[in-house]
C-alpha cells in the first residue's frame, strides 16, 4: 500500500510522555503538562499501564480561554498550586502541541514565576519545549534531560572526582544495574536521570508522594564539575552530554547503550578508562559467564531472521548484539526520526547489508507488518503492541521497549550489562526453543537440548 | 512527604462534601474545569469523544494531529466486536511542524481516500485534536469531499481537547452519530424494539444485556457503540424506545433522538441486581399491550436471581462490614455500584466521580451513611488520604486508582476501560462479587503493612 499522509499502528508517541518519564527521574519532582488535562491523563495512564505504579504529575487544564489569550496565567497559577499543595523541590514543565501552537515561551513564563515570589527559596522550576508534532517520545525525553543538565548544573571551578553518566531512555532496573556496575568498578557517578526508587517502589502501605528514588538536585548541580559525561545513546542522551560541553566544558563521550556483549564492553573500557580504574575481576566474571552460554549455545542461534521495533537508542545495541549472536535482523523499524540514529544504523547494519530499515514518518507497524510477511520472520521483538503481529504470524515474541502493558519484569530485571544481556539470551533462546517443542514433528521432539 | 499529612488542596473545599447529621445542603462545585496544577485524574474533549465513538468496528477511526492522542486510545479499551475489528487499528495523521504552519487538509483529505481504499469501511469518523483548533483546518469540507468521493459517511468529530471536559467530546461524538441515525431504511422493524445507548461492550456486557432483551421478545435496532455497526445506527430512529445507560455520554443523544424522532427515552443502569432487574421491568412496562413481555422480563429475573444468589453468599459472609470507596468516571455509576455493594455486605465511606452534575450530588447524598465523603474531581492525594481516613477495604476506579490502591494495601476492582470479565447483567453482578472478595480477601494483603502509617 502506498501512503503519503498517514501512519497506520505508530511505533513511536509523543514527546511530552518522554519528558513526563524523564522527569520522574529526579527526587522530588513532579513533572507538569502545560496543555490540555487530556495529554497529563494519557501520560499518567501509559506509564501506570508500564509500571504498574502511581504517577504523578500536574496540569495547567488548559480551555479556550487559555487558548486564545495563551497560558501563561494558567501556568503561573499551576506554579503556585503545586507548592502550595503538593510541596514539591521542583517541578518540571513540559509543553504540548497546543502551548507550543499558541506560542507560550516557557523560558519567560518561568522566570516571570521567579520574578513574582512565586518559586519558594531552595525549590526549583525547570522547563523543556516538547511540541508533539517534532520528533517522539525519545526526543521528549532527550529534552528534559538536557533542560536537567543546563538548568541545574553550576561550576565551581573545582573538578570533582566522579563521572556524570546520561541515561538514555531505559528502564528503572537499568539504571539500578548502571549504578551497580560502577559501585562495582569503585566509581563514583552522577546518573540522571534515574527512576530507579520511584517506578519499582516498594509495597510500603503508604502512597508517597516523592519515593526516594532519583538525582537530587545538588548531584545535579554538581554535573558542572564532573570529569567528563558518558552519554549513553546517541539519541536520548547526547544532547544533555552535549549541553553540558558547551556550558562547563565537561568533555563526554557518546555511547551505544550497554544492551549485549559489544556495547556493555565498550562502555565498561569507557567508564574505567575515563575514571582511570581497572575492571575488576568480578564484572570479568560477569563477562565470561555470558560469553560462555552465548558459546554453549551458539548452535541454536545462527540464522535465525529476527524483525525488530522501538526505540532508536534500544535497537542500535540490540542489532548489534543480534549480529554478535549470528542470528539475522532482518526488519527494524522505529518511528523516531533522526540523521544520527540512521547513520549509526547504517555502520551497525554494515555486518547485515540484507536488513530492511526504515525510521521517521511512516516507519509505523503496518509497514513492518508488511515486511514480515513478505520475508517472514523467527522472532519478533519489540513493545506490547508487537503482539498483533505475533499472533496473526504465529511468531515467537519477546517483549522489550516501551510501553510494555502486558507483561510485567522490565522494571526490575535490566536488560543492560553483562547480566541484562544474559537475560536477553535466555529469553531469546526461550521463545525459539518453546516454540520449537510445541510445534516441532513428534520425531524432532528431544528432550536434550 | 506522606499523603495523609496533606491538606485538601486550596480552591478544593467547594468539590468535597462529608455527610453529617442536620448537615448543610450539598451544595457541590461540580462541571467546572480542574484547578490549574492540579494532579486531576480527569481526560478532555478529545477522550470523551473517542471512548463513546471506539466501539464501533466496521468504521475507521482517524485521529488527526500530531501521533500521541492515537497513540493513547490505540485498542486500550476492551470494547469487543463480534465482526470486524477495524477500531482496534490505530490510524493518526501523524501532523509534522510543516502541518501545523501551512494546515492539515492535504494531508487529511490524502490518508482518508488511502484508508478508505485499503479498508473498505462502512464509515469513517474524524477527530479534531487540540492542535486542529488552533490552525483552523476545515475538517467539515474534507470529510464533506470525501464523503462525495468515496460514497461513504465521513464524519466529523470536533473533539478539541482545550473545548471544555470530557462531556463535550460525548456531545461530539453524539452529533457525529446524529448526523447518520435517520440514513437507513426502517423497514421491518417491529413496534417492540428498543436501542441499547450508552453500553460499550466492555468484555462482552453488551452481548448479556442483548440476549436479556431479546429473550423478552424485544428487537434490538442498535448498540451504541458496543459492538456497534455504522447500517444499524442508520436505521436506529424506526426504534420505538431509547434505553440510556452511563446517562453522562448518552443523553444528549436520546434527547435528540427524541426531538426529531419522537422516540421516548429511559435513564437504566446494568450493575447489580436491583438496577439489572429494574432496568428490563422498566422496557416492559412501556409495552403494556403485550404482557407476555413483562412476564418472560420476571421469569428472566427470577431464573438468573436464583441462579447466582446462592452462590453469592459466601462472598457476603466474608464481606460484610467491609468497606468501599468508589471514585469512578460518571455519577451514574457510582449509584449502581452503592446498592451493588450493599447487597454484599459492603458500606461506601468514599463516593465521587469526575464528571457528576448537581443533581447526580444531591442523589448521591440522599443514598451513602453518615460520614461518607463525596468529592468530585478528586486527585490522588485526596483519594489516598481518604481511604486511609476512613479504613475503605476496597478501592473501584480505573486504570490511575489502581496503583494507588495497591501501594495502600487495599483491594481493588476496575470497573472502567480495563476490567476483563463482564460486571454487567446478573451474571455481572456476580463476577462483581466475586471480584471484589478475591481482591479483599487476597492474602498477599498479610505481606503488606495494612494501611501502614494511620494509626
Amino acid at each position: 500500500m502506498a501512503r503519503e499522509g498517514l501512519t497506520i499502528n505508530p511505533a513511536k508517541t509523543c514527546q511530552p510522555i518522554g519528558a513526563m518519564y524523564a522527569a520522574l527521574g529526579i527526587h522530588g519532582c513532579l513533572p507538569h503538562s502545560h496543555g490540555s488535562q487530556g495529554c497529563c491523563s494519557y501520560h499518567r495512564s501509559t506509564l501506570t499501564r508500564h509500571y504498574k505504579e502511581p504517577v504523578m504529575a500536574a496540569t495547567s487544564s488548559f480551555t479556550e480561554g487559555a487558548s486564545v489569550f495563551g497560558g501563561q496565567a494558567n501556568l503561573l497559577q499551576a506554579i503556585e498550586t503545586i507548592f502550595t499543595v503538593y510541596d514539591p523541590d521542583i517541578i518540571a514543565v513540559h509543553s504540548t502541541c497546543l502551548s507550543e501552537t499558541i506560542g507560550d515561551d516557557l523560558q519567560q513564563i518561568t522566570k516571570k514565576a521567579k520574578d513574582d515570589g512565586k518559586i519558594p527559596e531552595g525549590k526549583y522550576v525547570i522547563y523543556a519545549s516538547t511540541p508533539s508534532f517534532v520528533g517522539s517520545h525519545i526526543t521528549g525525553y532527550a529534552n528534559m534531560v538536557t533542560g536537567m543538565a543546563e538548568q541545574f548544573s553550576v561550576s565551581t571551578g573545582e573538578k570533582k572526582e566522579q563521572i556524570n553518566i546520561i541515561a538514555g531512555w531505559m528502564e528503572p532496573s537499568d539504571m539500578r544495574e548502571i549504578k551497580r556496575l560502577s559501585k562495582e568498578m569503585g566509581v563514583k557517578i552522577v546518573l540522571f536521570p534515574d527512576t530507579s526508587d520511584v517506578l519499582d517502589a516498594p509495597q510500603t502501605g503508604k502512597h508517597e508522594l516523592y519515593p526516594k528514588g532519583g538525582v537530587t538536585v545538588s548531584e545535579l548541580q554538581s554535573s558542572g564539575d564532573s570529569i567528563c559525561s558518558l552519554a549513553l545513546g546517541c539519541i536520548s542522551a547526547e544532547p544533555a552530554a552535549i549541553a553540558l560541553e558547551k556550558k562547563h566544558k565537561v568533555p563526554f563521550e557518546t555511547l551505544d547503550m550497554p544492551i549485549g556483549l559489544s556495547a556493555t564492553d565498550r562502555f565498561v573500557m569507557s567508564l574505567s578508562k575515563a575514571a582511570g580504574v581497572a575492571v575488576p575481576a568480578e564484572i570479568t566474571a560477569e563477562r565470561g559467564r555470558l560469553v560462555d552460554v552465548m558459546a554453549d549455545m551458539e548452535q541454536y542461534f545462527h540464522g535465525k531472521k529476527v524483525a525488530l521495533f522501538g526505540d532508536p537508542d534500544h535497537l542500535i545495541p540490540l542489532t548489534e548484539f543480534l549480529l554478535d549472536l549470528n542470528m539475522k535482523p532482518v526488519h527494524i523499524v522505529s518511528g523516531t526520526p533522526g540523521q544520527r540514529f540512521d547513520k549509526r544504523m547504517q555502520e551497525i547494519l554494515e555486518r547485515a547489508p540484507y536488513a530492511n530499515f526504515k525510521n521517521g514518518l511512516n516507519a509505523d507497524m503496518f509497514l513492518l507488518h508488511q515486511w514480515i510477511k513478505n520475508e517472514p520472520v523467527d522472532l519478533l521483538i519489540g513493545n506490547t503492541y508487537g503482539k498483533y503481529i505475533a499472533r496473526d504470524e504465529d511468531i515467537p515474541f519477546i517483549r522489550f521497549g516501551f510501553p510494555i502493558l502486558d507483561r510485567i519484569g522490565h522494571s526490575y530485571f535490566p536488560n543492560v550489562g553483562y547480566s541484562g544481556s544474559l537475560r536477553l539470551v535466555e529469553k531469546i533462546l526461550s521463545a525459539l526453543m518453546d516454540r520449537q517443542d510445541r510445534t516441532c514433528l513428534e520425531e524432532k521432539f528431544e528432550l536434550v537440548m | 512527604m506522606d499523603t495523609q499529612n496533606i491538606s485538601l488542596l486550596e480552591g478544593r473545599e467547594k468539590q468535597v462534601y462529608e455527610k453529617r447529621q442536620g448537615g448543610a445542603e450539598v451544595d457541590i462545585a461540580c462541571d467546572t474545569t480542574s484547578l490549574s496544577g492540579s494532579v486531576s485524574q480527569r481526560a478532555c474533549v478529545f477522550c470523551g469523544s473517542r471512548v463513546v465513538l471506539y466501539p464501533v468496528a466496521d468504521a475507521i477511526h482517524i485521529v488527526h494531529g500530531p501521533i500521541g492522542c492515537a497513540a493513547y486510545t490505540w485498542d486500550i479499551r476492551g470494547a469487543v466486536s463480534s465482526g470486524p475489528e477495524l477500531h482496534r487499528l490505530s490510524f493518526s495523521t501523524d501532523l509534522q511542524e510543516m502541518d501545523v504552519i501551512y494546515g492539515g487538509e492535504k494531508k487529511l483529505y490524502r490518508s482518508l481516500i488511502e484508508l478508505i481504499d485499503q479498508y473498505q469501511p462502512n464509515a469513517a469518523f474524524i477527530y479534531s485534536t487540540c492542535i486542529i483548533g488552533l490552525i483552523g483546518d476545515d475538517i467539515d469540507a474534507v470529510c464533506k469531499k470525501v464523503a462525495k468521493e468515496k460514497g461513504i459517511p465521513v464524519m466529523p468529530v470536533h473533539s478539541e481537547g482545550f473545548k471544555g471536559t470530557k462531556k463535550d467530546g460525548y456531545k461530539a461524538a453524539c452529533s457525529a452519530l446524529m448526523t447518520l441515525i435517520g440514513t437507513g431504511s426502517t423497514e421491518g422493524i417491529s413496534k417492540y424494539s428498543i436501542n441499547i445507548l450508552g453500553e460499550f461492550n466492555l468484555a462482552g456486557e453488551a452481548w448479556i444485556i442483548r440476549e436479556y432483551y431479546e429473550r423478552m421478545g424485544i428487537e434490538v435496532v442498535a448498540t451504541m457503540t458496543g459492538d456497534g455497526r455504522i447500517d444499524a445506527i442508520r436505521r436506529s430512529h424506526g426504534a420505538s424506545l431509547n434505553v440510556v445507560q452511563c446517562s453522562g455520554s448518552m443523553t444528549s443523544l436520546a434527547k435528540d433522538m427524541e426531538e426529531k424522532y419522537g422516540i421516548p427515552f429511559i435513564r437504566v443502569s446494568y450493575f447489580g441486581f436491583e438496577d439489572m432487574s429494574k432496568s428490563l421491568y422498566d422496557v416492559a412496562q412501556l409495552f403494556p399491550d403485550r404482557p407476555e413481555i413483562m412476564e418472560k422480563a420476571k421469569e428472566i429475573v427470577r431464573d438468573e436471581i436464583r441462579q447466582y444468589y446462592p452462590e453469592m453468599q459466601k462472598f457476603k459472609a466474608a464481606l460484610t462490614g467491609k468497606k468501599a470507596a468508589i471514585y469512578v468516571g460518571g455519577a451514574f455509576k457510582t449509584f449502581s455500584l452503592i446498592k451493588a455493594l450493599r447487597t454484599i455486605g459492603m458500606s461506601v465511606v468514599l463516593a465521587g466521580s469526575q464528571t457528576g452534575n448537581k443533581d447526580d450530588y444531591s442523589r448521591l447524598k440522599e443514598m451513602c451513611d453518615e460520614g461518607t465523603v463525596i468529592v468530585d474531581d478528586s486527585n490522588p492525594v485526596e483519594l489516598s488520604k481518604f481511604i486511609l481516613e476512613k479504613e475503605a477495604d476496597l478501592l473501584i476506579g480505573g486504570v490511575k486508582e489502581r496503583p494507588i490502591a495497591f501501594k495502600l494495601g487495599v483491594g481493588f476492582c476496575d470497573h472502567n476501560h480495563e476490567r476483563k470479565i463482564p460486571l454487567a447483567g446478573f451474571v455481572g453482578m456476580y463476577n462483581f462479587a466475586k471480584e471484589v472478595y478475591e481482591s479483599v480477601m487476597s492474602p498477599v494483603w498479610q505481606f503488606a503493612p495494612r494501611k501502614g502509617g494511620l494509626k
